[in-house]
């Protein structure tokens, strides 16, 4: 008991600060401000799906943005055409963003990493073009509009708070979720992957098996993030596909730093207020973007919270923390970055 | 189809082809000296592209002047990027340059974008005049000067930059850098300056493409390098990185095709061919067109 109620106490931080978040809105009259906050929570989930590859994996994606595409376009025309209840086209988002990430790691992973890269960034392009000139099933570049709010078993979720809710509650999911998989045999594998490789292999690690379950997982997540953006904006056109989302996603991975849970998420916060707080410069926000990725990488590689691990306690799951090896453990030996 | 029509829009595609094969020339230049991906390249041939316009529009009408200075600019420019992403991350992941490239090229868009603003821009008609505008007819096919220009410089440049990779001492020292970099260093050469020579190459051959294309089509937007940068870089891995025919080949190929689609009303869909040849020889022939067997393992991946 006194166990529970130490590691509880050692969590404090984190739990202080959902609560915060969770009385935030409460405390805000500013609609403008929540519609902020929610949007960091979208970034939130797709800044941690890319970290559980180019953080954890050790792999480089740079075409995120089109598993977001993915199940943005997948859940509007799930809800819209297919009839589904909003939750299940969320899921089916993540599913179809899913396959279409297991469809490119399968093929690509069998080769060297600066490969799967290439077609990463291929296949964003491949989808921004035909999301544009597929009239008859996206509507090219118009987009499709008029996307029904999401009722959840019939409850409807319509004002500025239930939609903070609602990305509050799948943000803390996906933490929570990631969490648990960082501390099981996957995670350590995929670790392990990105530490060495070869060493990997040796210890009886499938790593090609591994790297494409986590592409998948990753897609996944962004496919639900979609899926929320679809049905909060109310309108998804191919521009909000583009690569520059995911050199946004990269910058932000850049800037709070990777194979954590906390890098992504300072990342994506901040990322989204700095253009937010600097209006007049609004137009010009990529700016902010490049000059963070060329800055941060030869300032300080590792990000802000980089390099090291932020345990999140879970006494209700774990009978004692395991150790999450990060880059610069004392066990491991050094290399040369 | 008629045979005339059919024969022009083979002239198209070349030249279109051949544009692309400069770009694709400069990533494969690139890539194969210092094992690296850059994807400031478009920008470059975006810059090139500007400083060619501000030369005709400011200085003298002259294409081959504007060439020129665009060569000055984009070597420096290259030489730059090169110090920033690769010089001073020498020893960092592969990650760490590729991701200093990928802020770099945002950087260098939004850079022009305040400059020249985020409209497009054309060269008058009254300074175009000034340049030879006309054209000419073989049996039937109209081929404009400026498509023989365009094909004229870009033949020149690969037959220069053959001679110089083959016949010359840098070529020589440059590809010895290229096959092992580490042992070439222990011969005495200067690794660093011959990485630079090679980026400032790369970057000249993307600043001319700029420079024509910008003639050819004249338009001139910030945003001119991201697709052709992205559509040379697919050549580029078509051809199989490091190959410099490869990439030519690579290159026409996808010109001719993508000017072959629109006739065959494609053309909605034009833009999707590299991309999808890119992933094709991703799939089944990652060694590119003329590639090698052994994989080509990027450096410090």
């Amino acid at each position: 008991m006194t166990n529970v109620l130490r590691q509880t106490l050692a969590n404090l931080p984190y739990l202080a600060i959902v609560a915060i978040m969770a009385l935030l809105p409460l405390v805000i009259s500013n609609q403008y401000y929540i519609q902020v906050l929610i949007f960091i929570g979208i970034y939130i989930i797709l800044a941690l799906s890319l970290n559980l590859l180019n953080g954890y994996v050790g792999l480089l994606s740079i075409g995120h943005a089109a598993f977001y595409g993915i199940g943005a376009y997948a859940s509007a025309k799930l809800v819209m055409e297919a009839g589904l209840p909003f939750p299940l086209a969320m899921l089916g988002a993540g599913v179809v963003a899913g396959v279409f990430g297991y469809l490119i790691a399968k093929p690509t992973l069998r080769l060297s990493g600066i490969y799967m890269t290439m077609a990463t960034l291929g296949f964003n392009m491949i989808l921004f073009l035909v999301l544009q000139n597929w009239m008859s099933f996206t509507n090219g570049p118009l987009g499709i509009m008029d996307i029904p709010s999401p009722s959840i078993f019939g409850y409807a979720i319509e004002s500025l708070l239930q939609y903070y809710y609602l990305i509050f509650f799948l943000v803390l999911l996906t933490i929570v979720s990631m969490q648990r998989l960082m501390s099981c045999r996957f995670g350590r594998a995929l670790v392990s992957i990105r530490e060495n490789e070869l060493a990997a292999e040796a210890t009886g690690v499938n790593t090609t098996k591994y790297k494409i379950q986590a592409f998948v997982l990753a897609a996944f997540y962004a496919g639900i993030a979609g899926s929320y953006y679809a049905h909060f904006v109310k309108f998804v056109s191919p521009d909000s596909f583009y690569i520059y989302e995911s050199f946004i996603l990269l910058a932000m991975l850049a800037f709070g730093g990777q194979g954590n849970l906390a890098g992504p998420v300072v990342g994506a916060a901040v990322l989204i207020i700095i253009p937010e707080v600097f209006r007049f410069m609004q137009e010009y926000r990529m700016l902010v973007y490049g000059g963070i990725l060329v800055v941060m990488m030869l300032v300080r590689r590792q990000g802000l919270l980089g390099g090291r691990n932020y345990s999140l306690r879970l006494p209700w799951f774990d009978d004692q923390q395991k150790t999450i090896y990060t880059r610069g453990d004392k066990f491991l030996p050094e290399d040369d970055t | 189809m008629d045979i005339q029509i059919l024969f022009e829009q083979l002239i198209n595609g070349i030249t279109q082809g051949s544009v692309y094969a400069l770009l694709a020339l400069g990533f494969t230049m690139i890539f194969g000296t210092l094992r690296m991906v850059t994807f400031a390249h478009g920008e470059v041939y975006m810059i090139g592209a500007y400083v060619g316009f501000e030369v005709i529009r400011l200085l003298h009408p002259s294409f081959f002047l504007a060439l020129g200075v665009a060569l000055a600019a984009t070597a420096l420019l290259g030489i730059a990027i090169e110090i920033l992403a690769f010089h001073f991350l020498r020893d960092a992941p592969h990650a760490t340059s590729l991701l200093v490239t990928i802020g770099i090229s945002i950087l260098l868009v939004n850079l022009a974008q305040l400059i020249w603003g985020p409209e497009t821009q054309s060269l008058p008609y009254s300074l175009l005049d000034k340049m030879d505008y006309g054209e000419i007819q073989i049996g039937g096919i109209y081929i404009s000067y400026l498509q023989m220009t365009v094909l004229g410089v870009t033949v020149l440049l690969m037959a220069l930059l053959y001679i110089l990779i083959n016949k010359t001492k840098l070529g020589m020292v440059i590809r010895a850098t290229a096959q092992d970099y580490e042992a070439a260093y222990a011969m005495g050469v200067g690794v660093n300056g011959i990485f630079m020579v090679a980026f400032a190459i790369g970057s000249m051959l993307g600043g001319v493409a700029g420079v024509l294309v910008g003639v050819y089509y004249n338009l001139f937007y910030p945003t001119m390098g991201g697709l052709y940068g992205l559509k040379a870089f697919s050549a580029s891995v078509v051809g199989g990185l490091t190959s410099l025919p490869g990439a030519v080949v690579a290159g026409l190929i996808i010109g001719i095709v993508e000017t072959f689609s629109v006739e065959f009303g494609a053309s909605n869909f034009r833009h999707l061919f590299s991309f999808l040849f890119m992933i094709l020889i991703l799939l089944f022939r990652p060694g590119g067109l003329f590639g090698g067997r052994e994989l080509i393992q990027a450096r410090g991946d």
